[in-house]
């Protein structure tokens, strides 16, 4: 089977949507052209390359670039979603939804509880998230856990390109609102990835690895730090359980209690800070559901409570590290024995 | 050291990279005949026990139960007992282990499965081995692939050329399924695919509905099949496991994939997380549910098999062997022992739907028996 990276993978996620469905379009800064176009047709596709080609398979009408106004940007999908079409919306750095998080928590995620069932919103927002490249504050967080927070918006945080393809098309499938978050350091990574066309369901995990030690729930590019600490902790006969939720929204919550109901012992990692995040939501779910099956405390491995670092080495600092993760494990295993 | 052998990690499946063993079956010291059972690895898939391929002593243990190697790996040494325990010393120093191989060359090489257009539909198959007389050609089951060949190709393509085809609707290929979707619509794959190749006469061996489809090529073409391998075959009677075919048709999420899997074998330990996942991979290509309701629907109606050829069987020129496992909790073992006294009947304990896969190497010594014969 082929081997794709995350880019490709989301190209050709979208492109045979957009063959299949005529409803399909995309809009955005940049999805057009990008670094390099003569600003007319398709140069990079977008500032990752990732809708390089659509223009010009499917032309202005359904590849619309815009100006830097994520409001017009996100107002304009949430209405073409709800009147008919199926837009795929690109918030190139998730930091700047604050700029239209109205059109986004207030609107698209509303319409189908305000209209009494009778709306649809068949809208995903691609977008960027992710610390590791300096760039600095405003560029470099992973808000995923603020979308999961909103009732009416569905949450994906694929870690690699298999899952990538398969989520973007079940998203853009799905009839309600869908936050897509791509780590900005993970574009290149590949996996084998069919041609064909395939759909992933929300709210199915991923059992990454096996094991009946600890077990250990990541997301997005912690699911690569956290088997790079697997293979260290397993050369001392640690085995740990790897879980990839996939989304975050909605949430697998039967595969993590039933994973903690058999090794006794959480570690949830987390790239994002974590006060009212995803690590400290899943945290409280197993204390709620497997607190009697607990034999440790539950450890947390997330950045500080802290923007993120411009400075390299404080940024290095900042993100969970596979040692910080190998260190919370032992830790973990190590209670009570 | 012409006469020290080194037995390493085989390569069991397309996306084998490593095995882990399990369990050694033989000792340091103990003497060692072909077809002995050596030891327990288990592979992402399945485990399965490696069988000896030559006559030795077992001189060396060189990878002890726990320890993951990568293909061709050294994991033990064979030798005569006169060999000086230096030599054998040296022999382990001096092996070089095998390139692991980067994500660069994984699994679209050159003997990886390729794809014909053949008969105006997509189709994919896998074409390993070289040998004299006709080629051994793998026709899987209903919601399989060629993978589902992964104990028997590799070895069987040792001294024979081997092709193992994804019917329509299954693995690689097309998901269209614009024709009558009876065993003889299915058995214009294998002629399609066998066109491509330029392959004319070939040794059939199929499992369930592939056994069945395996009958309608050799029915009609019967100058063209030198031999009938057909494993747990459907079309032998009425009966057949129908909360199997439902729940499988059925299954979305890897719990309810993992529950209908493991009817298959007799040790449901042996349904791995990978195995689930792979089939959980093709279910969710586009195309596949709706092919595989289809199917259901025209071979099982309401829980039951639909068409038969057990009275047909007398009428196959050519040679014609079943296997089936006792514990077959898919398709009853009963259906092959009424066939008991027309034609070789091998029934394996200890196996379910799947021998080909849970009593791997006697299946494949029954098959390359029967090509001999």
């Amino acid at each position: 089977m082929p081997l794709k990276s995350i880019r490709q993978a989301l190209n050709e996620a979208l492109a045979q949507e957009m063959r299949r469905d005529p409803t399909i379009i995309v809009i955005g800064e940049d999805v057009a052209g990008g670094a390099g176009s003569d600003g007319q047709r398709d140069a990079y596709g977008g500032v990752l390359g990732v809708t390089k080609g659509l223009i010009g398979e499917f032309g202005e009408a359904r590849v619309i670039d815009t100006p830097i106004t994520e409001s017009a940007i996100m107002g304009a999908a949430a209405g073409a979603a709800v009147t008919g079409l199926r837009p795929v919306a690109e918030l190139m750095f998730s930091d700047f939804f604050g700029v239209c998080f109205d059109q986004i928590f207030n609107q698209a995620a509303k319409f189908r509880y305000m209209f009494g069932g009778k709306a649809k919103t068949p809208l995903v927002i691609r977008t960027m998230i992710g610390a590791g490249r300096s760039a600095a504050a405003q560029h470099s967080q992973s808000p995923y856990g603020i979308f999961t927070a909103v009732p009416g918006l569905k949450c994906v945080v694929p870690s690699n390109a298999y899952d990538a393809k398969g989520l973007l098309i079940q998203a853009i499938r799905d009839d309600d609102p869908v936050i897509f978050c791509e780590h900005k350091l993970m574009y290149d990574l590949r996996a084998e990835v069919p041609d064909e066309p395939y759909t992933i369901p929300f709210g199915e995990a991923n059992v990454v690895r096996d094991g009946n030690d600890v077990t250990v729930v990541a997301l997005a590019r912690m699911v690569h730090y956290a088997m790079t600490a697997a293979d260290e902790l397993s050369k001392d006969g640690i085995e740990i359980e790897l879980i990839d939720p996939r989304t975050t929204s909605p949430l697998d919550e039967d595969t993590i209690l039933e994973s903690v109901e058999r090794t006794g012992r959480l570690v949830i990692v987390d790239e994002a800070t974590p006060r009212c995040s995803i690590a400290t939501d899943i945290a409280a779910l197993v204390a709620d559901k497997a607190f009697a099956a607990l034999k440790a405390p539950i450890r947390r491995v997330t950045a500080p409570h802290t923007p993120v670092p411009f400075a390299p080495d404080l940024e290095k600092l900042y993100i969970p590290s596979p040692e910080k993760i190998a260190a919370a494990v032992r830790e973990v295993y190590g209670y009570g024995r | 050291m012409s006469n020290i052998t080194a037995i390493t990690m085989p390569k069991w499946g397309l996306t084998m990279t490593e095995g882990k063993i399990l369990e050694w079956l033989k000792h340091e010291g103990d003497a060692i005949a072909p077809s002995d059972e050596l030891l327990e690895i288990e592979t992402p898939k399945i485990t399965n026990v490696m069988e000896a391929g030559e006559t030795g002593t077992l001189r060396r243990i060189v990878a002890q139960p726990g320890a993951t190697l990568p293909i061709g790996g050294l994991m033990a040494v064979l030798a005569p007992p006169e060999v000086a325990d230096a030599e054998i010393d040296a022999f382990v120093a001096g092996f070089v282990a095998p390139e692991t191989s980067g994500e660069d060359d994984t699994v679209s090489d050159a003997c990886g499965p390729r794809e014909t257009e053949a008969g105006g539909k997509r189709l994919r198959y896998l074409d390993i081995g070289s040998g004299d007389g006709p080629p051994i050609v793998f026709v899987h089951g209903f919601g399989g692939d060629l993978n589902a060949w992964m104990f028997n190709q590799p070895a069987l393509a040792e001294r024979h050329r081997t092709i193992a085809l994804d019917l329509s609707g299954h693995g690689g290929s097309t998901k269209i399924m614009d024709f009558v979707l009876d065993a003889a619509g299915f058995a214009a794959d294998i002629d399609h695919v066998l066109a491509a190749l330029r392959v004319d006469r070939v040794h059939l061996v199929g499992h369930s509905m592939g056994g069945a489809i395996a009958v309608a090529f050799a029915r009609s073409h019967p100058d063209r099949v030198a031999s009938l391998t057909l494993i747990a075959p459907t079309g032998l009677g009425p009966e057949i496991n129908g909360e199997f075919i439902d729940g499988f048709v059925k299954a979305e999420r890897r719990r309810e994939a993992q529950e209908v899997l493991r009817m298959l074998v007799h040790d449901p330990e042996l349904v791995s997380r990978a195995m689930v996942e792979d089939v959980l991979r093709y279910k969710r290509l586009d195309g596949v549910a709706a092919a595989l309701s289809a199917i259901a629907v025209e071979w099982f109606p309401n829980g039951a098999q639909r068409a038969g050829w057990a009275d047909a069987v007398a009428t196959l020129a050519m040679p014609v062997q079943i296997i089936w496992g006792r514990d077959d909790r898919i398709i009853p073992v009963s259906h092959g022992q009424a066939l008991a006294g027309r034609m070789p009947v091998h029934i394996f304990e200890s196996a379910g739907h799947l021998p080909h896969m849970e009593k791997a190497a006697e299946v494949n010594r029954l098959i390359a028996r029967f090509l001999d014969s």
